[in-house]
């Protein structure tokens, strides 16, 4: 997915309300709070660092494939940082950022 | 073993950030640091001895925290350079002591893969060992040590349990192990996802999870991180930290003001009247409590950052402030500096310490000036006391209240507007995303918290203040030679080098509606902003601006300076770098004397165009 798209998704509210409980793949920078699930693909674009540095940095803090993912809280204005937890640890993340990542969210009776 | 001439044994730290490395350190080394900068770099370097049980001396360097070998940043290339024993003047360490945090294994399991390569040898120490206890958390430390190739001391760092195990291990390694050859390459994302799973794999043959984990953690987020609560604490907070600045440590400064000048007068006693007096007093002895007068302030600031970061809550600050700072480009960490730069300057310029980032710090460092800081509020109390009317506007508002208001609000304002500016058309491809831990929330260890804010302020007496102290004495040079010649009437000032400076330059100023008397009180002025109060007495030859001249400054600035001249006098306060203080640590802080000089300048240039604007715009509507 490019960035534009994604971004495009961020400003459009109703995509916003899609992945909470409900089964199947989407992108980590439109979930909401409580979305759980494990990442699927992590696969960086450019944007304030080229693809390539962000997909490592991603990486190095954790988000990897097959990692248990749950988001805990959201900033207040654009719901802009989100708190995940990362199997073991919370990391902080730009929702632009977060576009990078791609999650088998879990159905709601799995959660 | 036990021999006398045991060379001494160089350890390095490596670790995750928030894994304990800064207590550890304090475990090994107590009071023995000493903490420099890196060549080149404004890095913070910081090394301690001990001494080993066998008698052998043991040097142990700090890296900066980081995720991998694979610098991002230039802290994290001090920490590469040095494990890589590629830092240019430093020995390389003879072992790497790898600081994990036992109770988040995988991040950190998988840099200590990344340090196998480098082949030299290193022990990986498990500390918060007592947390992962508590937790029942279950590692198999053998079988661990095995897969890492590397010997595991369990610590707990601020109780200082397992440092002598470490350190014999340490020893033990530097005695048995050369170094092997280094394969460390900087890793592609594929063998970073390769070397996570490979950190997953081990983790999972080797430690069993947590039976009790850790819930506070989620439970004190879900108030701290709330949307509005969060922001609300994070004010209060910040409400408390500004309060004890004022509360706690104005007094104390004053106090300490209070000490010099006696002590100024004491000597002033005793020595004849003359150049030497005026040396002792007014130049050195003003002059060291200048900077003195600094610390407590600087002291309070740090004791409250070193809390929040202990604590974990420094990170939620940032995430809590990212989307406000950064859409001024500043990164969320950014707050803090600037909240303390409403003090003074220089704890904010010093706390910006806590951004990463070069970038990002070089553009709070920059902005943090045009926070409106407590010396600024004598110049604007006497300004507008003087020249805006008490009247009230719209029914409630008080018109110097308004003014004052407007002064603080025009400060934060082109701060965020300078950091913009910055970001879109100098540092556009540097900007950061803001991507880190939220560490688990920890009671601040009152020993460590002690020891750092010790460090804090030696460092500001020992490196600002052999620059600050020697630029004090210059200011003194310029307003107290050459003397004023036999029976002269006017101020001494007039005719010493200040004065010559201050009408050289008045033509320059004279467009803003800059008088003589101003122009000169700017050069004296340059020492602290509220020094400029007690030149303008000097210059109007009131005397002793405390008290009663105070108010005889006042009613001769109300028949002398038109409204526009006040008003371009106070634009020039909210932006001109009238502090060599502040200019001397962001050179202590940025390791020369390029950026003080950008600030210098960018700060002078917007002092004259707000003060243009401000002096023709008020002449333009009939107010001059
Ligand atoms: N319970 C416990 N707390 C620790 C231990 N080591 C460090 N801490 C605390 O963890 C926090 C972070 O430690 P610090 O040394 O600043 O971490 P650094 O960022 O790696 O330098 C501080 O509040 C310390 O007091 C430990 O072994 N046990």
């Amino acid at each position: 997915m490019s960035e534009a798209l994604v971004l495009d998704a961020i400003a459009a509210p109703e995509a916003l309300e899609a992945p909470v409980g409900v089964a199947g793949a989407g992108l980590l920078s439109i979930a909401r709070v409580g979305a759980c699930g494990v990442i699927e693909r992590v696969s960086a674009f450019d944007g304030a660092l080229p693809a390539p540095e962000l997909e490592r940095r991603l990486l190095e803090l954790g988000f990897v494939e097959g990692a248990r993912i749950e988001v805990l809280e959201e900033g207040l204005f654009g719901r802009d940082p989100i708190a995940v937890r990362l199997d073991d640890t919370r990391v902080a993340i730009r929702r632009r950022e977060a576009a990078a990542i791609e999650i088998r969210f879990d159905s709601q009776a799995d959660a | 073993m036990t021999d006398t001439t045991l060379a001494p044994t160089r350890l390095a730290l490596v670790g995750n950030p928030n894994t304990g490395k800064t207590a550890l350190f304090n475990a090994l080394t107590g009071s023995r640091q000493k903490v420099a900068n890196y060549a080149g770099v404004t890095v913070e370097r910081k090394e301690g001895v001990l001494t080993s049980p066998s008698g052998r001396v043991i040097h142990v360097l700090d890296l900066p925290g980081t995720y991998s070998l694979r610098a991002r940043s230039p802290d994290e290339a001090v920490t590469r350079d040095a494990v890589l024993g590629r830092l240019a003047g430093e020995t390389p360490p003879d072992v790497i002591v790898c600081v994990a945090d036992a109770t988040n294994l995988r991040l950190v399991l998988r840099l200590a893969l990344e340090l196998k390569q480098v082949g030299r040898p290193f022990v990986l120490a498990l500390n918060m060992f007592d947390i992962a206890q508590r937790q029942g958390l279950r590692i198999d430390l053998e079988g661990l040590s095995r897969e890492i190739g590397a010997p595991i001391v369990t610590t707990v760092a601020t109780r200082k349990r397992g440092i002598e195990d470490l350190v014999l291990q340490a020893e033990a390694l530097a005695d048995s192990m050369p170094a092997g050859e280094n394969v460390w390459h900087e890793p592609s994302a594929a063998e970073i996802r390769a070397a996570h799973g490979e950190a997953q794999r081990i983790m999972k043959a080797h430690v069993r999870p947590a039976e009790r984990p850790d819930t506070w953690t989620s439970r004190i987020d879900r108030v701290l991180l709330h949307p509005v609560g969060g922001l609300l604490i994070l004010s209060t907070v910040m409400f408390v930290m500004f309060q004890a600045v004022f509360a706690w440590a104005t007094p104390v400064a004053d106090l300490i003001e209070a000490g010099f000048v006696g002590l100024g007068g004491l000597v002033a006693t005793v020595t004849p009247d003359g150049l030497l007096r005026s040396l002792l007093v007014d130049g050195l002895i003003a002059g060291v409590g200048s900077v003195l007068v600094f610390l407590p302030q600087i002291l309070t600031v740090f004791f409250f950052i070193l809390l929040l970061e202990d604590s974990g809550y420094m990170a939620r600050a940032a995430f809590l402030m990212d989307r406000i700072m950064g859409s001024a480009g500043l990164h969320g960490r950014a707050f803090i500096p600037l909240l303390s730069s409403h003090a003074c300057a220089i704890p904010g310029v010093m706390a910006a310490r806590v951004i990463d980032q070069k970038h990002d710090r070089l553009t709070t460092i920059l902005i943090a000036p045009l926070m409106t800081c407590s010396a600024r509020i004598p110049v604007y109390t006497l300004i507008i006391g003087a020249l805006i009317p008490r009247t009230t506007v719209w029914g409630f508002l008080n018109l110097q209240g308004l003014v004052m208001f407007g002064l603080y609000a025009a400060g934060i304002l082109s701060g965020l507007l300078v950091a913009f500016v910055i970001r879109t058309l100098f540092w556009r491809t540097a900007s950061e995303p803001f991507m880190m831990e939220l560490p688990t929330y920890r009671w601040p260890d009152p020993e460590n918290v002690l020891r750092n804010l010790w460090q804090r302020g030696m460092i500001f007496i020992n490196r600002a203040g052999r620059i600050i102290l020697p630029l004090m004495v210059l200011v003194w040079v310029l307003s107290t030679f050459p003397y004023p010649p036999e029976g002269a009437t006017g101020p001494a000032i007039d005719y010493s080098f200040a004065g010559m400076i201050g009408h050289f330059i008045q033509p320059l100023l004279a467009p803003i509606g800059f008088n003589w008397q101003m122009s000169i009180a700017l050069v004296p002025g340059m020492a602290a902003r509220e020094v400029a109060v007690a030149a303008l007495g000097t210059v109007y030859a009131v005397g002793d601006v405390e008290g009663a001249g105070q108010v005889a400054l006042a009613s001769i600035l109300q028949t002398q300076w038109s409204l526009a001249t006040g008003l371009s006098f106070l634009a020039w306060y909210v932006f001109a770098p009238q502090c060599v203080a502040t200019l001397g640590v962001v050179k202590r802080e940025t390791n020369g004397w390029l950026w003080p000089t950008v600030m210098f300048s960018y700060m002078f240039a917007l002092a004259y165009l707000a003060s243009l604007a401000t002096y023709r715009g008020t002449v333009a509507l009939g107010w001059g």
